[in-house]
């Protein structure tokens, strides 16, 4: 499985949910597959989804995803010490992990060589971490929003890409019916 | 009253209630009150693009946020700032000690101290300098403007200020 198909397989699980999702290619195919007016897509700014998902988690109740890449990560590596140290039981990071900067061209990632996310996240401090095959990532999502933990969910699947459109709402469009969403039933 | 007690009242009048911090010495009081005071949501950060990120999602999720952080993260945060912050029109004051003016006793800070208010005039954003005591009084207004224009906001507390309050 290539990420977007990884993608794919979670649509149904993260209907209705909050989701904060990862600039480039995983936005966009979020937004593909799945467009929900609870997406948060991420237009700039490579690395934040997690920090942002953090944010919005402790700000409020209601369970936050975000979608995170390795690369994403990588590049925002102090973000794994503030997500174990600031626990929010409504959050989950699922890092889709396939080993490459997959929205640039897929130049291989020091994740897809000898650094493991996984044991990163452990050693940060991170209670629950779940490393699983990319077939299994939309069950182990499933039971992650099921529990109640904060959970750090590490998806290994191949690298690769399919031809997908650009985003075509406005930033502040995202924002305000992201929003919306947030408020909604409180 | 300390000058980083009226800094963390006026952030509590404005309703500010998550701030994230990236430490600087002229910042430690400011910092101790934010981490004791429970009506502060504090989480501290490892720098500040990422500050600014949990920022983004607390404002989003109904809670006013600030960062508090030192004028060399203006270097660090210019993508930050402009393709997260500014794009999707997200509101937020952070708090600058303002270090390498007159008073300094680091020298390399100041060779950030010489870009900073250009980086920002370059970004348009709205940038306030404190250097008397007394300029804490415009804190208020600054914060209710931020959130009412929905843009970043800078202020930038240099050396005379925070040493005329000690
Ligand atoms: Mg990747």
């Amino acid at each position: 499985m290539i990420r977007s198909e990884v993608i794919k397989s979670i649509v149904p699980v993260l209907s209705g949910e909050l989701v904060v999702c990862n600039i480039g290619l995983p936005s966009q195919e979020m937004f593909m597959h799945g467009d929900q007016p609870s997406n948060f897509y991420m237009l700039g700014t490579m690395g934040l989804a997690s920090s942002i998902g953090l944010g919005l988690a402790l700000a409020q109740k209601k369970k936050v995803v975000a979608i995170d890449g390795d690369g994403s990560v990588l590049t925002n590596f102090g973000t794994l010490p503030t997500i174990a140290n600031n626990v929010a039981d409504n959050f989950i990071l699922l890092i889709i992990d396939n080993g490459s900067y997959g929205s640039t061209g897929d130049q291989p990632t020091y994740a897809g060589r000898k650094t493991s996310l996984t044991a990163v996240a452990k050693a940060c401090g991170c209670e629950t971490v779940i490393e699983c095959k990319a077939e299994d990532t939309a069950e182990v999502l499933r039971a992650a929003l099921k529990s109640n933990r904060m959970t750090v969910i590490v998806s290994k699947c191949k690298s690769g890409n399919v031809p997908v459109g650009v985003i075509e709402l406005d930033a502040p469009v995202i924002k305000h019916r992201f929003m919306e969403e947030v408020r909604r039933g409180r | 009253m300390s000058i980083s007690q009226k800094v963390a009242d006026a952030l509590i009048r404005n309703k500010v209630e998550f701030v994230t911090t990236v430490p600087c010495k002229q910042l430690a009081g400011v910092i101790e009150i934010v981490d004791q005071d429970k009506r502060f949501l504090h989480v501290p950060a490892n720098k500040e693009d990422e500050g600014m990120g949990l920022c983004a999602g607390a404002f989003m999720g109904g809670k006013r946020a600030c960062i508090i952080m030192q004028n060399t993260a203006i270097g660090v945060t210019i993508n930050t700032l402009v393709t997260l912050i500014q794009y999707y029109n997200i509101p937020l004051p952070m708090l600058i000690s303002y270090r390498g003016e007159v008073g300094e006793r680091v020298a390399c800070q100041t060779e950030m101290a010489v870009h900073t208010k250009a980086l920002l005039a370059q970004l348009n954003i709205p940038t306030y300098h404190f250097h008397k005591p007394d300029d804490v009084n415009e804190l208020d207004g600054i914060l209710n403007h931020a959130f009412m224009a929905k843009k970043p906001v800078a202020v930038l507390m240099d050396a005379a200020f925070w040493s005329a309050a000690r």
